[in-house]
């Protein structure tokens, strides 16, 4: 066979390719962490530490990308939709758990491969300082014997998880959950110098949320809807200390990838995940704002979200909120 | 004493001040080139901040938003193409500026009053926070609504020729802010199914795409204008003095005005501006000069969309409540920083709020350095043939809207905005009403109804908390007075003089 010079090249190719077919060590190139919300807000914070993280874990840049729109959809969907090969993954918030039962989108939890559950904040009960109702007994009382809509609160959208939250505690103490009355917001920090004017009764927004105001003695805060205190706010007692009543929830967030995520690669993640969760740095950072640490790994994620898809589901329809 | 010479050698570390002089230089540039604005410029640095010290991370947001906000006027005055929503408000005073042959004159009145804004707000946030911050915290959704409203009807007081058609265009743009699911309903409203409609229109793409795109368009239809005779961009600062000395109530008014917008959160610059230049048009004593290419205006409002810039920053470091979304990047890098915005930053950490503000005067000074270098830049592109700039402005439009929310939509909005802003330009309706519109429709929308949920549908708070009786009467005067005045009118006519 006489050597030609298409030959030569063509070996000189398929020499080079060779190392393509050997399965290189993931991530071999940058990876792509979408958010679906906005620069410098809690989630975008918290995606951007883990992602400086895991780019020192794994060696390779972790972008983070905002994909705002749709009050979340977007981003979530840009999660849901990309390629299964790993180089783009995202952060997925409790609102994946509650869109699809507005009837905004198809997609829920199981829409993706979960990698890990890495923080959650409870909402608190905060009133104006000199609010006449100086403890959360003395609060749940007043409201219980307060005709339908005299007390207002506020901390998010119509729907959003402070108001299931609200909801969902009101339900607890065997109320409607429309026995207070929302007033929408555009997130807590409105809502929270609303109440700072005089204008709400409380909000259920979360601690970090309200911290500012907490620190600048404007608000109190009552209680706070989780299993224990906040290390970070020792003095606010849980539900179940001060009432009784054993309600708890919260905002969660997670990285997670599109379906169908090779394992190999999800495993990967998931232990470097792991690392990052536990080193001093994140929780440094997350204490700092006062942000929950939780950890839990693939298999822990789904059911963790499953649970939670559940029991916010009901919550909505017993509060009204649900279209599907 | 000890804190502020603390805070002299915070930002006297060389790692502050070149990440002051390099953010000034990029949000410079990046709020000059139209399509591209200031939310854009600070967004994108966010994942630099990262790598920074805290005071080096902050400064190079404050740096880099205030020199934006100025250098968005450049684009508006010369090429009627507004690179934020507050020079909207002045963009066709400036322009018609230009065309008289005055462009250094319009753009020095916007960079100085900007730096003499700038330094006001600050010196307010120094000597005025807590203040401010009480009056900032006492403002309630009632109040809200009614500022909101006045903002609104800053529309009918500049329109140059209709002000039917101006309410008109403000009318429509209401009606663009209502589409999405950000309304106190959360319902999804006009969204069709789409899920991109579903976060509403950002007013910065309707914004780029009514004033760039539709210029374009309309570049593209008539035939080139005679090229404007080659003379030297004169002495930038030259006529500012003098304009000092002539308009020194305007400006004050303008910083008074800036300054208590600015620190209510929720209205920011863009309102600050509109709301000052009405104030000028109504009360100059040459209003039939407004529209035709006349300082005052400008003076005013570009003292007032600074200031607010500034005063802006007390809820933010007083009680981390966002006034617009630079502020809120702001507080979510001051947070990654450990400066936990709250009281402990003006008691524990005073060293680094004295810093903070150190690095505000600095910025608005360079800016006036820098402000000229980049005036003088600028005015080349008015030498430039309009074939070679109008397709970089459109490749800047799609780049700038893409790269806020990294999404390709963006771009079609801006596409559909510009056809609308060319049908809506050629019959003579304003649009930079209708961008008012979208900018102040949720305010309003979201604060009248929270404000009725709260009263349960009683519509006398409205008119009985005191702050609230204030604004609403200055609302209905504005809205009466055009009626009065012509009443007044006739009047005079029939009952002649004897």
């Amino acid at each position: 066979m006489s050597i030609t010079r298409r030959g030569m090249i063509g070996t000189a190719a398929a020499t080079l390719a060779l190392p393509a077919l050997a399965q290189p060590r993931y991530p071999a190139r940058p990876v792509q962490v979408i958010v679906p919300w906005g620069a410098g807000g809690g989630t975008d914070a918290t995606a951007r530490i883990v992602a400086a993280l895991l780019e020192k874990e794994l060696g390779q840049p972790f972008n983070v990308v905002n994909r705002t729109g749709g009050s979340g959809v977007v981003g979530h969907a840009a999660i849901a939709g990309a390629q299964p090969d790993g180089y783009t993954i995202g952060m997925i918030t409790v609102e994946i758990a509650m869109m699809h039962w507005q009837g905004l989108t198809e997609l829920k939890p199981t829409s993706y491969t979960p990698l890990a559950l890495m923080n959650e904040d409870p909402p608190g009960i905060q009133v104006n300082v000199s609010s006449p109702y100086q403890d959360i007994k003395a609060l749940a009382d007043a409201i219980k014997a307060s005709p339908a809509g005299r007390f207002k609160a506020s901390g998010t959208g119509q729907g959003g998880i402070w108001h299931l939250a609200l909801a969902g505690w009101l339900g607890a103490m065997g109320l409607r959950a429309d026995h207070v009355r929302w007033v929408p917001s555009n997130g807590a920090a409105p809502a929270m110098q609303d109440l700072a004017a005089g204008g709400l009764d409380l909000t259920t927004c979360s601690i970090p949320e309200a911290r500012a105001m907490l620190d600048a003695g404007r608000a109190r805060s009552l209680a706070i809807m989780a299993a224990e205190r906040n290390p970070q706010f020792p003095n606010v007692p849980t539900l179940k200390e001060a009432l009784g009543i054993d309600y708890r929830t919260g905002a969660w967030r997670g990285i997670a990838g599109p379906l169908n995520l090779p394992a190999e690669i999800a495993r990967t993640l998931t232990a470097s995940l792991e690392k990052v969760n536990r080193s001093g740095e994140f929780r440094e950072f997350m204490a700092n704002r006062g942000f929950g640490v939780l950890w839990a790994d693939a298999a822990g994620f789904a059911a963790f979200m499953e649970r939670a898809d559940q029991s916010l589901g009901e919550a909505m329809r017993a509060a009204g909120l649900a279209r599907a | 004493m000890s804190q502020l010479l603390e805070a002299f050698r915070l930002v006297g570390a060389p790692d502050v001040l070149i990440a002051i002089l390099a953010s000034s230089i990029y949000g410079l540039v990046v709020g000059s080139l139209p399509g591209l604005s200031a939310t854009m410029a600070t967004a994108l640095l966010v994942p630099v901040t990262f790598y920074l010290s805290p005071i080096a991370a902050v400064a190079t947001i404050i740096a880099a938003s205030a020199m934006a906000i100025f250098s968005g006027d450049i684009p508006g005055c010369l090429l009627r193409i507004p690179g934020t929503p507050a020079s909207a408000a002045y963009t066709d005073e400036a322009y018609a500026m230009t065309r008289k042959g005055q462009a250094e004159l319009a753009l020095g009145a916007g960079l100085w009053f900007s730096a003499v804004g700038g330094i006001v707000g600050t010196l307010s946030l120094v000597l005025m926070a807590p203040l401010l911050a009480e009056m900032a915290l006492s403002f309630s959704t009632f109040e809200y609504f009614w500022l909101a409203f006045l903002g609104l009807m800053c529309a009918t007081l500049v329109a140059r020729s209709s002000p039917i058609k101006a309410i008109a265009s403000m009318l429509i743009g209401l009606l663009v802010s209502c589409i999405g699911i950000e309304n106190p309903a959360g319902t999804p409203r006009f969204t069709f199914g789409i899920t991109d409609l579903l976060g509403g229109i950002e007013p910065i793409p309707a914004l780029v795409g009514v004033f760039a795109v539709s210029e374009v368009m309309r570049a593209m239809t008539l035939a080139e204008p005679p090229p404007m005779p080659r003379r030297k961009f004169g002495s930038i600062l030259a006529g500012q003095w003098a304009l000092t000395k002539r308009y020194q109530w305007p400006m004050w008014r303008g910083n008074i005005v800036g300054i208590i917008i600015g620190v209510l959160p929720g209205a920011g610059a863009d309102m600050a501006a509109w709301v000052s230049y009405a104030m000028s048009k109504r009360f100059s004593r040459e209003p039939e000069k407004f529209g035709t290419g006349h300082p005052e205006g400008l003076v005013e409002a570009g003292a007032s969309n600074n200031a607010s810039l500034a005063s802006g920053w007390v809820p933010s470091l007083l009680f981390g409540i966002p006034g617009d979304t630079i502020t809120a990047i702001a507080i979510g890098v001051l947070y990654m920083k450990g400066l936990n915005p709250g009281p402990t930053l003006f008691t524990e950490r005073a060293s680094s709020m004295y810093a903070l503000y150190i690095i505000f005067i600095l910025a608005n000074i360079i800016m006036i350095p820098l402000g000229i270098a980049m005036i003088r830049i600028a005015s080349l592109v008015l030498r430039a043939p309009r074939a070679a700039v109008m397709p970089v402005i459109v490749l800047l439009c799609a780049v700038g809207s893409f790269a806020t929310g990294n999404n390709l939509f963006s771009v079609l909005l801006v596409g559909v905005f510009g056809v609308i802003g060319f049908v809506m330009e050629r019959n003579g309706y304003p649009v930079a009403a209708m961008v008012l519109g979208i900018v102040m429709g949720t305010m309003v929308e979201q604060n009248f109804v929270t404000s009725l949920i709260k009263s349960d549908g009683d519509p006398l708070p409205f008119f009985e908390r005191p702050v609230s009786a204030v604004l609403a009467a200055m609302t209905f005067a504005a809205l009466l007075w055009p009626a009065g005045v012509w009443i007044a009118r006739r009047l005079r006519r029939s009952a002649p003089a004897l």
